[in-house]
């Protein structure tokens, strides 16, 4: 009851916003929110620390931007193709690591996303050093014009709550509940007949897809793919997002991407400007030591204290 | 298939790590609908038999048979689906989740739709009445909705059985079920045993031997990795290389 009161409240709030703020720093914060999500979909409730989402993130926004501004397809077909693309990604890096656990996990991940991200720079398609350029941002089904900041605020709000709401509904489904009981205790998942390998890859693979659609969404909003994106500091980044929000809540990797986001659009006017990723890591200290279920992770351990 | 009265049976089951032989050609026979346990000192090769039968081990040599099917290569999750389910020494429960959703996410398995993200959890609701019963039965009806973190040792144990009887085994696997309990907790859980054994084939591992004589039909001896005897607990506590094999690791 309180949290649909709660969402419709931010539902409300995120429709006025472009009033009041820049969209495309809005627009950034919802790329960047869904992709937390996305990211909390394996580590919140998988259990599994994925060290190489980059690549999903990246590797999306590239083939987006590839299909968009050389196949000249439509914008919504371009961002399917590379949430698609990613999702294949997923279900190929996923086959490789997902017997492994912990650090090898990690370990794999990272080395493969390392790969993905040299691809992007020695292939010939990507633009190298420039990125892909001047991705044109299409229309809306044919009808509404992107190119406006405001349409294209609302067709990215759309997006968000799409993916929004898909991984919402996969933690509170039949399947949500086989992988939480596999992050709680995989060898009695086990012997309660569940192959843990098989859900931890589906997990992984819409994981990866639902980072794919925010990074091919980020490419059509800043007209632009590059190789921060795909970058071994956006992996470090998204769990930062995600550990200060709060692990395994479903809000919190939003608010965590949202309070960096800001953050650094606030700082890099500001005197600190060259210090961001010192200021970042002094957060990420804190809130580590002290509040470790993350922001979302407290309110709810604290209410649930109260009652 | 199912004239033989025995529902597991184990042919020269042998496990050797690294030249170290903890179970040596070891012929076990659990008889049907009957409480069957497995004692021993220390390192007489129990846990590693138990990691055999329930597949987290895989057996040198032997074969291990289930209503006459050679299951020595199948896979945990395989044997689990077929009715042999284990528990283990540690309470296995899912803590993050509550009690209820720890007995419903047995359940959900026959549904069918653990691989349906898109579907909501409230079609799982379906559910939750089976799910009571079975907390009810093992007499944590009140605390269905309780975070499973918070509960005390003894009722992780009752919910663990209740999970294992959610999945309606042929045969319960059971891992030293009243190991680190106090007095109270090991009559409850002896108790529970005894009453969820009705129509079932319950194998156990344990050291308490007051709980196996109240319980246990059938016990096996083993020491050093291979069978010393097997019997009922009159026979087998009269036997003098048991009372020797326990002296002998008491001195």
């Amino acid at each position: 009851m309180n949290t649909k009161l709660a969402y419709l409240i931010a539902f409300a709030l995120l429709l006025v916003a472009p009033f009041v703020l820049y969209p495309v720093f809005l627009m950034k914060l919802l790329c960047f929110a869904l992709f937390a999500s996305a990211f909390n979909l394996i580590l919140g409730f998988g259990g599994l620390l994925s060290f190489g989402h980059a690549a999903f993130f990246g590797g999306a926004a590239y083939i987006t931007g590839h299909a968009l501004k050389v196949w000249g397809v439509p914008t919504e077909l371009g961002i399917v193709l590379g949430a698609l693309s990613a999702g294949a990604l997923g279900l190929a890096i996923g086959l490789l690591a997902i017997r492994r656990q912990g650090i090898y996990f990690a370990m794999i991940t990272l080395a493969m996303a390392q790969m993905v991200y040299f691809f992007f720079i020695s292939a010939d398609f990507s633009g190298g050093e420039n990125g892909l350029q001047g991705v044109p941002r299409g229309s809306f089904l044919g009808l509404v014009d992107l190119q406006s900041n405001l349409s294209m605020y609302y067709f990215v709000l759309g997006i968000f709550v799409l993916g929004y709401f898909i991984i919402a509904r996969t933690v509170h489904s039949p399947f949500g509940q086989v992988l939480s009981a596999i992050r709680d205790n995989e060898p009695r998942a086990r012997s309660l007949g569940y192959d843990v390998e098989r859900y931890k890859l589906l997990a992984f693979v819409l994981s990866a897809t639902m980072a794919g659609l925010a990074g091919a969404t980020k490419t059509v909003v800043f007209q632009l793919a590059s190789l921060t994106d795909a970058h071994w500091h956006m992996s470090g980044e998204v769990v930062l997002m995600t550990l200060l929000g709060g692990l395994g809540t479903i809000a919190g990797p939003a608010i965590g991407a949202g309070t960096i986001i800001t953050l650094q659009n606030m700082l890099a006017s500001g005197p600190l400007s060259s210090w961001v990723p010192v200021v970042l890591g002094l957060i990420f200290v804190v809130c580590v030591l002290l509040f470790r279920r993350g922001v979302v992770g407290e309110i709810q351990a604290l209410i649930r204290k109260s009652f | 298939m199912n004239a033989s009265p025995y529902i597991l049976e184990t042919e020269g089951l042998t496990k050797g790590f690294r030249g170290f032989t903890a179970v040596d050609h070891v012929d076990l026979r659990v008889k049907r609908h009957e409480i069957h346990a497995l004692i021993g000192p220390n390192g007489a090769g129990k846990t590693t038999v138990f990691n055999l039968l329930t597949k987290f081990l895989t057996p040198t040599e032997g074969v291990i048979r289930f209503n006459g099917k050679d299951i020595t290569s199948a896979k945990p999750a395989e044997i689990a689906r077929m009715g042999v389910i284990r528990s283990f020494q540690i309470s296995a429960v899912f803590p993050h989740m509550t009690a209820r959703e720890n007995v419903r996410v047995a359940l959900q398995r026959k549904l069918g739709t653990s691989f349906q993200f898109w579907r909501s959890v409230k079609t799982l609701n379906r559910l939750n009445d089976r799910a009571d019963e079975l907390l009810d039965m093992v007499g944590l009806s009140r605390f269905s909705d309780a975070m499973v973190a918070d509960m005390s040792y003894g009722r992780k144990r009752a919910l663990e059985i209740a999970t294992t009887l959610a999945t309606e085994p042929e045969l319960m696997l059971l891992d030293e079920p009243t190991q680190g309990m106090g007095r109270e907790d090991v009559e409850l859980v002896t108790e529970l045993i005894r009453k969820v054994s009705a129509g079932r084939t319950i194998l156990m591992v344990e050291h308490n031997l007051g709980v196996v004589s109240t319980l246990c039909d059938t016990i096996t001896v083993l020491q050093r990795g291979a069978i010393l005897t097997e019997g009922n607990y009159t026979e087998v506590s009269a036997d003098p290389r048991v009372k020797e094999a326990y002296m002998g690791k008491a001195a």
